[in-house]
């Protein structure tokens, strides 16, 4: 059977609908992980010994573990969450656990380039810690944090290519099952201009919105 | 006001016990501009930083306005921040935030009606002349500029203390002194009190009216700026006065000296709390039979008396020579002749110069 372009087209639609879901969710998971590393290392504007103690590991482990066996591995849990562990739906709970770590160790990147100089300041005219993350921080991040977005982003494209393994569809799934497994070159060679053009795109739209918020012209 | 009382504060790493601060004692008085100058290393950071907490002393007590702000509960403490002021040598602005945002910051912690704060960001900046720069963003500036926005940021809360924190150590010349002025009528205008550390004694001498010499944490040294100028004790301010005011004499006046065919002679003079400089040599010249060559001179202003020293030669008879140093003299002006004997004069020099500060 060749592939019919109704399978690309909804090939896409499944790539997107699980890339976008999953980096939102992904985003919040990462954006929550990654503030938290930072406020509470050592020395910082509410060091807790005890919850970096305990979130640090957390995703190193997360990190470590390849996204082909997180997706098995997590199985009943996605059958909690979404009431099937096969779909498209159900590969969602597993990407939003590969990328929300790797997002909030980019972010938790982002925020530390931000100079001392600037809490400090902040301390200074007497801001709570709340508003030294919302009014200091997370503005002076923001230009790094979009570019980390992105990153992550393009690092959720590859990952859905193995979601495949669980029925969750996807271009990568075309490429493997159509593809790989039948030897259709072809197929291998269109479904790779798609991520090449995604990733281009992605990459694209990341640098443009940085410069912008930088005000590099 | 701020008061110093036994502030200590150790920094543990590992093992290591570090004292930044030892057993400090400083009464900052209202209206003062107070100069903390020391090496790096001396604590001076350190101690500019427990005013306003950003540091915690490890024992002993900060007093600002009568408060000791460790009692007060965290609300409290915010509040009374913005009552102090603060600027920092790399200025540590927002990059992401135009100049108008990031002075109205302080304010725009608390709620504060939007109205209200353009009025008084737009007055602050306009007190620090950067009206024009209202909508510009920080990288925009150059460092001045971005001095005086720090500045515009420390003042829009209308403090009563600004602390600043080698304000200056970035900035060029040209530009460190237009900052001190600013920072001057700040202090004149809204009276407000200035505590500023710093490792450039021409910080001190065109700003200060008091200061302290810090080493090792330590305050080892502390007084009126006069004090310290005209008669340093430590080895330590000595070498701070003299990076501003040169009191030694020059080789070439040596080498004149020792040419055989040299017939004037000369003379030191030091002012040091006296009207002087050009009119004493004027009148010098018009009343005796000599004619009056200056050498050399450094001579400074130290809120706003002039203070340094002149070498002058004076060529005439021996008698008005004599006469010109008897009427020097009698003008309270330390002076004395430069001989040969170069080790003997420093030396004499040296131990005289105390006995004539406040002839």
């Amino acid at each position: 059977m060749k592939v019919s372009s109704q399978i690309i087209i909804d090939a896409i639609w499944e790539t997107l609908y699980m890339v976008s879901i999953s980096l939102f969710f992904g985003a919040i998971l990462g954006f929550i992980l990654g503030v938290t590393l930072v406020v509470t290392r050592k020395g910082h504007i509410l060091q807790n010994k005890f919850i970096f103690g305990v979130v640090n590991p957390i995703v190193n482990i997360f990190r470590s573990i390849p996204f082909i066996i997180l997706l098995v591995a997590i199985i009943p849990l996605t059958r909690l969450i979404v009431g099937s562990a096969i779909g498209t739906t159900a590969a969602i709970v597993p990407l939003v656990l590969h990328i929300g770590p790797y997002i909030s160790r980019l972010i938790e990147n982002s925020l530390l380039e931000v100079d001392d100089g600037i809490i400090e300041a902040a301390k200074a005219m007497g801001a709570s810690p709340f508003q030294i993350i919302r009014k200091f921080l997370l503005p002076e991040a923001f230009p790094s944090l979009i570019l980390s977005v992105t990153t992550a982003t393009i690092g959720l494209i590859g990952a859905t290519a193995m979601a495949g393994a669980i029925g969750g569809g996807g271009i990568g799934d075309v490429a493997i099952t159509y593809g790989y497994q039948r030897f259709d070159n072809t197929t291998i060679l269109v479904t790779v201009i798609i991520l090449v053009a995604f990733v281009q795109l992605i990459q694209s739209i990341g640098n443009v919105l940085e410069r912008r918020l930088r005000r590099v012209s | 006001m701020i008061e110093f009382k036994h502030t200590t504060k150790e920094f543990k790493s590992g093992n290591n016990t570090v004292r930044a601060l030892y057993d400090v004692n400083l009464m900052i008085n209202k209206g003062d501009i107070f100069g903390v100058i020391g090496f790096s290393g001396a604590g001076k950071s350190t101690l500019i930083r427990t005013v306003n907490l950003l540091e915690y002393p490890t024992s002993g007590e900060v007093i600002v306005d009568g408060k000791n702000l460790v009692n007060l509960s965290k609300k409290k403490l915010r509040e009374e921040k913005k009552n102090i002021g603060m600027i920092f040598q790399h200025f540590n602005l927002l990059n992401s935030k135009t100049v108008f945002d990031n002075v109205a910051m302080p304010l725009s912690l608390d709620r504060i009606k939007r109205k209200e704060i353009e009025k008084r960001v737009n007055e602050v900046l306009q007190f620090v002349g950067l009206e024009d720069k209202v909508h510009s963003y920080i990288d925009q500036l150059s460092g001045g500029q971005k001095q005086r926005v720090g500045i515009a940021r420390a003042l829009v809360t209308q403090p009563s203390i600004l602390l600043c924190d080698e304000a200056t150590s970035a900035l060029d010349p040209q530009t460190t002194k237009s900052i001190l002025e600013l920072l001057k009528r700040i202090n004149e205008e809204y009276k407000i009190t200035i505590l500023i550390i710093t490792h450039e004694m021409e910080v001190i001498r065109d700003i200060c009216n008091r200061v302290a010499v810090m080493q090792n944490g330590e305050v080892i040294e502390t007084g009126d700026v006069f004090e310290i100028f005209s008669k340093p004790k430590t080895e330590t301010a000595k070498n701070f006065v003299k990076s501003v005011v040169h009191d030694e004499i020059p080789d070439s006046v040596y080498e004149q000296l020792q040419k055989s065919e040299y017939s004037g002679r000369m003379y030191k003079l030091d002012f040091i709390g006296v009207n002087a400089g050009q009119p004493i040599v004027s009148q010098v010249a018009k009343r005796f039979d000599v004619d009056v060559n200056v050498l050399f001179g450094t001579i400074t202003e130290l809120q706003n008396t002039p203070f340094g020293n002149l070498i002058v030669e004076l060529i005439g008879e021996e008698v008005e020579i004599a006469r010109a140093f008897e009427y020097i003299k009698s003008k309270n002006i330390k002076v004395q002749e430069v001989t040969t004997h170069e080790g003997e004069l420093t030396d004499h020099h040296r131990c005289d110069l105390g006995n004539v500060i406040h002839g």
